[in-house]
């Protein structure tokens, strides 16, 4: 990770704060600003063990020990949050997960780097794009007056109006992340393609060895230690489906299919005003969160991958 | 300045048009070349037909938007009239010097503060950057979430507040340790030969390290001002209220995506179900408004994007 083990002799800590002193200085805004705004709402977990009174603040709040933990798992709202989180995860790791993996084998196929670098500048674009302005576009293309229904209608077809119907709703957010962040998702794979060595391939078709099997045996097993990664970060974020996406299609679907953990917080913790209450759905979520990313590990481990961190 | 790009990425891209397909490699065939092209045609339909349609209903006048009964897909005749209109409309001037401000500022002051730290952490041997640094990369797996930072904000006194916009979202410890990881590799002969010549580590930062690392500069910068330009929720948490702060993301929730009326046209007001909703190219030139920025600033990053700025520091 740094080179700091390969200096020979370590002078005292003395000198070196002397000698150093300029970069600790420059670590120091960073810091500031990471203990305020991350750090210390760390501190602010604690309401979620409290009645908290925003007058009364955090330190003068009355205690609730696990009263707002045992409100939360009785509300049939948070159970349904829950699940349409877990669904709508699991849907995005099936559709999505494959289509940057398989992108990044075309796109690593084509030989023109004129067409290779068109290509991959279009579909890194709308990952800068706003969720706002995603989901008006789809809005436009696929939504009761957007463009697919008009060409529907003008040929006399029956429309159908894909942004409102919670039938559907699971697919629309899905192709909005593909759409979205499936070329940005090539980055990863493109580079570990590019890493690859040449020379394997040159053998294997020497022996013999067809494009599918080069593909199958020295492109997908190179590709193992990115793919486990991707999946150890995926399954780490399992609670987190795009929140602001949600919070903005919520209504029109309705919040049955369209509520996620994170709305939940946000409307029962700050619309109404029920910190305590959204503080412990939060909590929730991270604690489980970490047990996630640490049991996806430990599996990433059994099987000889890396994962996140090393054992 | 061009040297220095074209040092580290003429090697990938410039010099040939064609990759040479290699001699053990089959010949491709018919069926296999139409397959790979009609994916990637679609791929880049998929992306840019969208854009496409709605670029051109922006420029389109009102009766061409009328003919086409909406959306407008062949262009017949282009005109600016939505522009000026929305260029106008004081809501979207607004609107559109709080986005740029924020923008602006607060990408100065994330590329100035994220800059300094990960200089200061990437030097070895230097006292505590270890566990700085592990300080720095718990907080991108355990945070307080939504409730508790709102809670921290609203009592520093940030409801309503500009800085509530910029402040908390300021630093990425995920930007810091990429340009940690660029700046880690940085020839230690370089910066020592700086040192002979009695320069400080500010000076070397200057003039050493920071010349030498443009192109991941210019991405992190994206990074910092893609975040501000389209952040919308933190807007919602501590400025619901007052339309005069909003940014350009939030107008275009209210009167594109949600329809609401335009403050600045006939009898319309936000909030009202059955105010007027603004013409169809004038929305459509709100969503061009909200792209102009990134589309003139991407032509510039995205050829350090392709070439592996980030790979480096995924495994930081």
């Amino acid at each position: 990770m740094s080179a700091s083990h390969t200096r020979q002799e370590r002078p005292g800590l003395r000198i070196r704060l002397r000698r150093d002193r300029s970069l600790l200085i420059m670590v120091v805004p960073a810091a500031v600003l990471l203990l305020v705004f991350n750090y210390a709402p760390l501190f602010g977990l604690l309401t979620a063990f409290q009645y908290y009174d925003p007058p009364a603040g955090v330190w003068n709040s009355e205690w609730a020990g696990f009263e707002q933990f045992r409100r939360l798992f009785a509300d049939p709202l948070f159970w349904g949050a829950l699940r349409n989180t877990l669904y709508l995860s699991l849907v995005q790791l099936v559709l999505f997960f494959p289509i940057p993996i398989a992108l990044a084998l075309l796109l690593n196929s084509v030989l023109g780097v004129r067409v290779r670098n068109f290509v991959q500048s279009v579909v890194y674009l709308p990952h800068f794009f706003s969720w706002v302005l995603v989901i008006t576009i789809f809005q436009q293309m696929l939504g009761g007056a957007g463009a697919l229904n008009q060409f529907l209608r003008s040929h006399d077809l029956q429309t159908w109006d894909i942004t409102t119907n919670p039938g559907t709703f699971v697919l629309l957010v899905t192709s909005q992340v593909v759409w979205k962040e499936a070329g940005w998702g090539i980055v990863v794979f493109l580079a570990a393609l590019s890493a690859m060595n040449p020379g394997l391939y040159e053998a294997a078709a020497v022996d013999g060895a067809g494009p599918f099997r080069r593909m199958w045996h020295i492109t997908l097993p190179g590709l193992r230690g990115v793919i486990v990664l991707m999946l150890v970060l995926r399954l780490g974020g399992a609670l987190s489906v795009g929140f602001e996406q949600f919070l903005i299609q919520r209504d029109a679907v309705g919040h049955e299919t369209a509520e996620v953990l994170d709305t939940y917080a946000f409307y029962y913790g700050i619309a109404t005003g029920d910190y305590s209450l959204g503080a412990a759905a939060g909590l929730f979520k991270s604690v489980i969160s970490l047990l996630l990313i640490w049991g996806a590990n430990r599996i990433a481990h059994s099987f000889g991958e890396d994962g996140l961190y090393r054992r | 300045m061009t040297k220095v790009f074209t040092a580290g990425t003429s090697a990938a891209t410039a010099p040939r048009a064609r990759a040479e397909r290699p001699p053990w490699q089959e010949r491709p065939t018919v069926a296999g070349r139409s397959a790979k092209g009609g994916a990637i045609g679609g791929v880049l339909a998929v992306m840019l037909v969208p854009l496409w349609i709605v670029v051109v209903t922006s420029l389109s006048a009102p009766d061409v938007v009328n003919r086409a009964g909406g959306l407008v897909v062949w262009p017949d005749g282009l005109t600016f009239q939505a522009y000026r209109e929305i260029l106008t409309d004081p809501t979207v001037r607004t609107a559109l010097s709080v986005s740029l401000g924020v923008a602006v500022i607060g990408t100065a002051l994330s590329m100035v503060v994220s800059v300094l730290c990960a200089y200061g952490l990437s030097r070895p041997g230097s006292p505590g950057h270890r566990l700085i640094l592990v300080l720095l990369i718990v907080t991108m797996f355990v945070g307080g979430g939504l409730i508790p930072t709102f809670l921290v904000v609203t009592g520093l006194g940030g409801y309503g507040r500009w800085w509530a916009l910029i402040l908390p979202s300021a630093v990425s410890v995920f930007n810091i340790l990429v340009l940690r990881s660029f700046y880690a590799k940085t020839s230690g002969e370089l910066i020592d030969a700086a040192r002979m010549d009695g320069a400080g580590d500010w000076r070397i930062l200057w003039s050493v390290v920071l010349p030498t690392s443009r192109a991941v500069t210019a991405v992190i910068a994206l990074f910092y001002a893609v975040g501000y330009w389209n952040s919308f929720f933190n807007v919602m948490l501590y400025l619901p209220t007052d339309s005069e702060k909003w940014p350009l993301q939030y107008v275009l929730l209210t009167y594109v995506n949600r329809g609401a009326g335009m403050p600045g046209s006939v009898n319309a007001g936000f909030g009202m179900a059955h105010a007027r909703t603004a013409p169809l190219s004038t929305q459509m030139a709100v969503v061009v408004l909200t792209l102009v920025p990134l589309l003139v600033v991407y032509p510039f990053v995205q050829k350090h994007l392709r070439t592996g700025v980030l790979t480096g520091a995924v495994k930081g």
